[in-house]
């Protein structure tokens, strides 16, 4: 008897994990409509081998589904800069639902057809090595798109994506503006151990020694991207340094829009009595620079379509790229919030 | 005077209040009293103290519920993806949309709401009590399935509503004090009623003990626990209302993630056994008001948030041990023969 319910037990374990591994990217349940649900028809258009006549810029891209707004949006992105260029770009999109195999077999088929220029977001940082290199036997260079992959450099042709550490130097020196080179300030922290976090802070704390010795940092805490949390710390850092905090950075706008309801609560204005300098730049926080309650945001731009077919278009006429193209970013403040509204699009 | 002493000692809720005055007592030291600080703004109490009732509301009802489903002998894991439905769906119907002929009620809101919860409940207490599965491996499906509902509901994204009325669920104040405090007032006070002032809690106790012969003497095992878990899954829904309203927001992700860990904890640091059996409400509510001011005074003592987690499960297990009966008697042996032999 001990031992069934110890075999329930151990199956439900197993079974947990499973489902949590679906569960931690529900986005991928609702299978978009034009890719085909079964996992081995995914990837390949059937279009014959054989490379196209014309002079079509032709490029293969794998996606890697469908998880969040931002990547919603460098879907889009993509997509749309190739449906406006149609006549001399030629895209075959490949959406992998989440899974490597799937890029994997996206990235073989794109060979076969004999694309110019494969395009990638990895899943995964590991595992490419193989397919890399035989897209590099088959002459076709790889561009990886927003996440890097763990392979030798000469394996791809380059990476476009953000630089999160000059983010945080950008969010500094936007922070020295709005105080005018000098004040007290809070830092609400990413996810402890994520990338974005890590390179954030470390641009904005350096950037803030470096040159801009008359602001402080009060303290920093993790809110874990979430609002919920920046709003709780927050909530704490103004029951401690009260009025004495002018100014706030987070690394994304989600924990800064918590932030600025704990500042309401404790009766100050946020973007007046306390600055806030956040990252990303999703609608929610232009709509409250545009009320006036957040100051800046610093960009990290998911609308990476025209630097993504230009570099394709360098690479077919056999020009040399950088190994790290960054993204196009901008540094949007409140002035000009109720303008760029209409035009974000995640 | 001594024996009215023991039978303090006795009661369930007596350990946790000193330990989380003790809590509160540590914080108040290191931080020369500006923990207890309190002043108005706007109208209302603003302070430390005040964030610990708020904050905790959620954790609050969620131990409501849950003591009643632990006090059955059964445990429901789905209260996390339970509030990330209700807020999903709420902000949803405030934003528009959906059931955008409702113009944006949030009244009408906050009802579709909670009856979603009280869904989510039926369907867990269903798949208990009548297709006897595991309560564990029961509300699992919700837990892993809830999520989903609620990104589907969203489209996948943080639906933002800017609406006054909602966001009073979380932000509101009467006389001074938050509305949350409110809620979980009327619910607990519901609660108490109905377990103490009816048979119903004899029967929870009854079916968490003994089910079989819980049946056998007459009792309706099957509907006290669909009661249960439906119960519990109201809760959860009102919790989820007051996570959204304070961020303005329905956070799919990130609402209520791993809370139901929270709230089982909370249960059993007030002293209420997984097993099942007694049971007691005011030592849960108080369980959970511990856990929300660990969270407060790890922010309020500014630990490095590298350590946070490991500070907060150091306190746990410290509270655990405090309330061990097992190793206070060790630790009072221990010091007894130590007092012997030096006496000696």
């Amino acid at each position: 008897m001990k031992k069934r319910i110890l075999a329930i037990v151990l199956a439900v374990c197993m079974a947990s994990m499973v489902f949590a591994g679906c569960g931690s990217e529900p986005a991928a349940a609702p299978a978009p409509a034009d890719t085909p649900a079964s996992a081995d028809a995914a990837p390949a258009p059937a279009e014959p081998a054989a490379k196209p006549a014309n002079d079509k810029l032709v490029v293969g891209f794998a996606q890697i589904g469908q998880e969040s707004g931002w990547r919603d949006a460098e879907t889009q992105s993509i997509q749309f800069y190739a449906g406006q260029n149609i006549d001399t770009i030629d895209l075959k999109f490949a959406d992998a639902q989440q899974k490597q195999e799937n890029q994997i077999k996206a990235i073989k088929s794109f060979i076969d057809m004999g694309v110019d220029v494969i395009g990638l977001a990895p899943v995964v940082e590991t595992g490419w090595d193989a397919v890399f290199t035989e897209a590099k036997e088959a002459g076709i260079p790889i561009v990886l798109v927003d996440r890097k992959a763990d392979v030798p450099e000469d394996l791809y042709a380059t990476f476009i994506g953000s630089d999160f550490i000059k983010e945080g130097n950008d969010g500094a020196d936007e922070m020295a503006r709005l105080l005018d080179n000098k004040g007290k300030i809070v830092e609400l922290e990413g996810t402890v151990g994520a990338s974005a976090a890590n390179d954030r802070k470390k641009g904005f704390d350096d950037q803030i020694a470096a040159k801009y010795p008359d602001i402080e940092i009060l303290a920093s805490q993790t809110g874990d991207f979430t609002r919920a949390k920046g709003k709780e710390v927050m909530e704490s850092f103004l029951k401690t340094y009260g009025s004495e905090i002018q100014g706030v950075f987070a690394h994304n706008d989600d924990m800064m829009l918590g932030a600025i309801e704990a500042i309401k609560e404790a009766g100050l204005k946020p973007g007046v009595d306390i600055k806030t300098v956040s990252c990303d730049g999703v609608k929610g926080i232009f709509e409250a620079m545009a009320a006036g309650e957040a100051n800046v945001t610093v960009e990290c731009n998911p609308l990476l379509g025209p630097q993504f077919f230009e570099t394709c278009a360098k690479l077919k006429a056999g020009e040399t790229v950088e190994k790290w193209i960054k993204s196009e970013e901008g540094v949007y403040r409140a002035e000009t919030a109720a303008e760029d509204l209409p035009n974000r699009v995640y | 005077m001594n024996s009215r002493l023991k039978k303090l000692t006795k009661c369930q809720s007596f350990w946790p209040l000193m330990v989380l005055l003790a809590i509160l007592l540590v914080n108040g030291v290191v931080s020369g009293g500006a923990f207890f600080q309190m002043r108005i703004v706007d109208g209302h109490l603003y302070g430390r103290l005040i964030d610990i009732l708020r904050n905790g509301s959620k954790l609050m009802l969620l131990a409501t519920g849950m003591t009643m489903v632990l006090a059955t002998g059964g445990t429901d894991i789905s209260v996390g993806s339970v509030m990330a439905i209700s807020g999903a769906i709420a902000c949803s119907v405030v934003d528009g949309r959906i059931l955008s002929s409702l113009g944006g009620s949030v009244t009408a809101a906050v009802l579709i709401a909670v009856l979603a919860g009280v869904l989510c409940g039926a369907w867990n207490g269903l798949l208990v009590s009548k297709i006897k599965i595991q309560p564990i491996v029961a509300t699992m499906i919700l837990m892993v399935a809830g999520r989903g509902i609620a990104q589907l509901i969203t489209d996948g994204k943080i639906v933002t509503v800017n609406s006054d009325a909602y966001y009073f669920i979380n932000g509101g104040y009467i006389l001074g004090l938050p509305f949350p405090l409110f809620i979980v007032g009327f619910f607990v006070l519901l609660i108490m009623l109905f377990t103490k002032k009816t048979a119903f809690g004899l029967f929870v106790e009854s079916t968490g003990c003994n089910p079989v012969s819980s049946r056998f003497a007459g009792i309706n095992v099957d509907r006290v626990k669909l009661v249960i878990y439906t119960f519990c899954g109201a809760m959860a829904a009102i919790a989820g209302l007051i996570e959204s309203a304070g961020i303005k927001g329905a956070d799919c992700n990130n609402a209520g993630l791993m809370i139901e860990m929270d709230a089982i904890l909370a249960v059993a640091i007030g002293g209420t056994s997984l097993a099942g059996g007694r049971f007691s409400i005011p030592a849960s509510i108080v369980g959970a008001l511990i856990i929300q001011s660990i969270t407060t005074s790890v922010y309020a003592m500014g630990v490095a948030p590298e350590v946070t987690q490991v500070v907060k499960a150091l306190i746990v297990v410290a509270i655990c041990l405090a309330q061990s009966k097992k190793f206070k008697a060790a630790v009072a042996a221990r010091l007894t023969s130590r007092k012997a032999v030096s006496a000696a």
